[in-house]
């Protein structure tokens, strides 16, 4: 692959200041938008990009940006979600602490193409040190008079602030996130509207994860047409996958949308440790459902997972072994979801404490005959029936354990 | 009697309010000022900012006790936080857990006696190349066996 999008995040080059940035030809996709482009030329090229969106729903970007109604007596916003709590997920991290210029570049091109005057950097609280190298990107950016008053001598006005969270899964979800950002508890809104009508402060809003607006210097210097063909017609351009679990090379890896999943466990992250058999994988972070070792002969794109029944997901591969068990990771999930939702929805609040309170019977040796079919029937009854996809995301994983791993867990029940 | 909330830290709290068109949205930055200051919020804190804020202090206590991260008592002087999440499981993530709890001579959500140390659980920390991983205070640290925990142990005072 020519020139990947991620070298300086994944540390293949340079580093994060912005001398350094400027030195590799950064910010001149962003001044090539301000000086050259209309907004809605700007926007066209990402449509056609169709620039998908990395935090985990997939959505493309463009149309996201091109919802938010022109004319508006309201301000705008633009929110990056740098909230990265998807259990397994980890590459936003890369961007933000060790290329966080080519976030704020995709930040102006953004801002500049929908006319937002006041952007946010919603980042989770436990990267506080990661926050703090931003803040200072921040300022350097502020210092060239890239960000602030006056952008490029263009009159036009760009103010960032970066803004913590405080420990919260749910504020990954792009309403809570709003929640959270005005000062709340994150509890997630019922949509419609969506935030690019009601938003931040009730005003028009865009969100997109940090990759995804990484990606979008890229799209304006080079063009949509390369972007695209770095991957498949429909999903273009390249992902960071992380790969965690008992293999030889774990870490991020910038890859063409479309890779084998096999690739990048065997080839990429060099396979297995010694000893280790790969039993199963969680293509796409936590919420994702599992698959097994059998099925990973398939092109990582959106749509592929969505055919086995799994996601990409936040891209984050989780690789189990033959050592561990399912029943311990199934524990892992429910007793983390358990503890992350929100408590506004009765399906999701009671239903993943009953979950957590099943799988633990079931761990203790202490399950019951019909316990397997009844974390189905809970997960079933939970999926599809709350206001935000926290729901989804605690029951899918219970649902691909319980389908696809089932005489594991039906070995803890039957245990004399 | 001091106050509750010092002058600079009322400053900077009004500093990143301006930051918002809506000033209650400097609650969240407001609450780790006031935690890295006073090492927790207690209800006096709570009351403060409420008055500073213009809102009730339970609207202050919702967003206090909703996010694990706000602490509503004393922690010891360093706070150390077992990821065991999957990713860190697979890894060994219980086995430095129980390490930990040994050599502290803890369970978690408790405190050494002399007050150096508290040690809990927590959630992934989005470090999940180098699990098992820890985070002490703000800084992480990965690839753990007992030996490197003994080592960033004995760097800490």
């Amino acid at each position: 692959m020519d020139s990947p999008t991620f070298a300086r995040a994944l540390g293949l080059a340079g580093g994060p200041s912005i001398e350094v940035y400027l030195e590799g030809g950064g910010y001149r996709a962003a001044r090539k938008a301000f000086l050259e482009m209309t907004p809605a030329a700007v926007l066209d090229e990402v449509k056609k990009a169709n620039l998908r969106g990395r935090g985990g729903a997939g959505f493309p970007a463009g149309l996201k940006w091109g919802f938010v109604p022109a004319r508006t007596d309201k301000p705008k916003y633009l929110c990056v979600n740098a909230d990265e709590g998807e259990p397994g997920t980890f590459k936003d991290r890369y961007i933000l602490g060790h290329d966080p210029h080519l976030l704020i570049e995709g930040i102006l091109i953004a801002s500049y193409a929908v006319g937002i005057h006041q952007a946010f950097v919603y980042i989770r609280g436990e990267y506080e040190r990661i926050a703090r190298r931003l803040e200072a990107a921040v300022a350097e950016a502020y210092g060239r008079k890239i960000l602030g008053p006056d952008v490029f001598g263009t009159g036009f006005a760009l103010d960032l602030a970066v803004h913590r969270g405080a420990g919260s899964y749910i504020c990954g979800e792009e309403t809570a996130l709003l929640e959270s950002l005005e000062g709340k508890r994150g509890h997630p809104r019922l949509k419609p509207p969506f935030p690019a009508a009601v938003g931040l402060f009730g005003a028009p809003t865009v969100i997109n994860n940090v990759e995804t607006l990484a990606n979008v210097p890229g799209i304006i210097l080079h063009g949509a047409d390369r972007f695209v063909g770095l991957g498949l017609p429909g999903d273009g351009g390249t992902r960071l996958f992380g790969v965690s679990g008992p293999v030889v090379r774990p870490g991020v890896y910038e890859l063409p949308i479309g890779t084998s999943l096999r690739e990048i466990i065997f080839t990429q992250a060099g396979g297995m440790l010694p000893g280790r058999k790969l039993k199963a994988v969680i293509p796409g972070g936590l919420s994702a459902p599992v698959l097994r070792a059998d099925e990973i002969d398939l092109a990582m794109s959106c749509d592929a997972l969505v055919c086995v029944e799994s996601m990409l997901g936040s891209g984050g591969i989780i690789v189990i072994d033959d050592k561990s068990s399912m029943l311990d990771v199934l524990l892992r999930a429910v007793r983390f979801y358990a503890h992350e939702s929100c408590g506004q929805c009765t399906p999701c609040r009671l239903g993943t404490q009953w979950l957590r309170k099943i799988v633990e019977r079931l761990a203790a040796e202490g399950g019951k005959p019909d316990d397997i079919d009844e974390l189905a029937r809970l997960a079933s009854g939970i999926k599809g029936r709350t206001l935000c996809p926290m729901g989804d995301a605690a029951a899918m994983p219970v649902l691909g354990i319980v389908q696809k791993f089932r005489s594991e867990l039906e070995e803890a029940v039957c245990r004399p | 009697m001091s106050p509750v909330l010092s002058d600079g830290l009322r400053a900077r709290i009004e500093t990143l309010a301006a930051r918002y068109p809506r000033p209650t949205a400097a609650l969240l930055p407001a609450l780790h000022l006031v935690q890295a200051e006073k090492g927790f919020i207690g209800p006096d804190a709570e009351m403060a900012l409420a008055e500073i804020f213009g809102t009730t202090p339970l609207e202050v206590r919702e967003v206090v006790t909703f996010y694990t991260m706000f602490r509503r008592g004393p922690v010891g002087r360093h706070l150390i936080q077992v990821c065991t999440n999957v990713s860190c499981a697979l890894m060994g993530g219980e086995r430095i857990l129980d390490y930990l709890r040994r050599k502290l001579g803890v369970a978690v959500g408790e405190t050494t006696p002399d007050g150096r140390f508290t040690l809990t659980t927590v959630e992934c920390l989005g470090a999940c190349e180098t699990a098992p991983g820890l985070m002490v205070d703000f800084d992480h640290y990965g690839n753990l066996t007992e030996k490197r925990i003994d080592e960033i142990l004995e760097g800490l005072d």
